[in-house]
């Protein structure tokens, strides 16, 4: 059985306006580069991130992304939790479709995120509130 | 109010992205982008995002619908800088960006304008 990762850094961004998710994204950004992941893998976990923070911030009336450096075994990795205590998300299935949407967006932003990383895991109770975890590895 | 600003030269609108920018300001742009489209005669708009290390959603659709109000009012839009890393994230987000144009840089996005025009003349 593999050990639970082991956290090796963590920082906490609020999220309250558009103006902190590119703040958030920033950070994430700058953890991703000191990783040391490729170009790629960066920009596809700081688009996620940036995804998910919008949502914590439009559809959850604001939250909190934590950046966590995890280590497991000999890997390391980037760990980016969103949490928020919006209405939650009634249709977690639906939700996680392509093209659906309650808002005026695409309906892209949780799927798509969830192809751009490597570990994806969401929790909502309706009324209490969202919980996204994702994860990106370094190879 | 912050602003990213928009340079005309003759039909053809300029707008080279170098900030970060937050979705109120990516609206702003949108917004500035059609006056200007439909205050003069316009012929093309580019968008040079080669400073952009990433666009996501809202940024995407940002620039979708610029290309579509552009063209109802006569413009195309070529986006032009495009990072490798990521044109190859939008697609895995699942954004196409049907109807745009693009090109490597703004030398070449030019080029793909006249020709454009030219085949119209």
């Amino acid at each position: 059985m593999i050990a639970e990762p082991v956290v090796a850094r963590e920082s906490c961004f609020q999220l309250r306006s558009d103006v902190d998710v590119v703040t958030a994204r920033r950070g994430v950004h700058e953890w991703a580069k000191e990783l040391g992941l490729s170009i790629l893998d960066l920009t596809k976990v700081v688009t996620a991130a940036s995804e998910l923070a919008r949502n914590a911030v439009v559809h959850g009336g604001g939250g909190v992304m934590c950046l966590q450096v995890v280590s497991q075994a000999e890997r390391q990795g980037l760990r980016v939790t969103f949490t928020d205590q919006g209405k939650g998300i009634p249709e977690i299935a639906r939700a996680m479709e392509d093209g659906y949407s309650t808002g005026s967006g695409m309906g892209i932003g949780l799927p798509g995120a969830k192809r751009l990383v490597d570990e994806f895991a969401l929790s909502s109770t309706p009324s209490q509130g969202t919980c996204v975890t994702i994860v990106r590895w370094k190879v | 109010m912050e602003r990213i600003p928009i340079l005309r030269m003759g039909k053809v609108l300029l707008v080279t992205i170098q900030v970060d920018m937050h979705d109120q300001l990516a609206m702003t742009l949108q917004n500035d982008l059609a006056k200007a489209i439909a205050s003069q005669e316009t012929s093309c708009v580019l968008l040079d995002i080669s400073a952009l290390e990433i666009v996501d959603s809202f940024i995407g659709r940002m620039m979708a619908n610029t290309a579509g109000m552009g063209r109802i009012l006569g413009a195309e839009t070529v986006v032009v800088g495009m990072q490798p890393a990521v044109a190859i994230t939008l697609v895995e987000l699942g954004l196409s960006l049907k109807g745009i144009h693009t090109a490597l840089d703004v030398e070449r996005g030019m080029a793909l304008v006249e020709r454009a025009a030219a085949a119209r003349a």
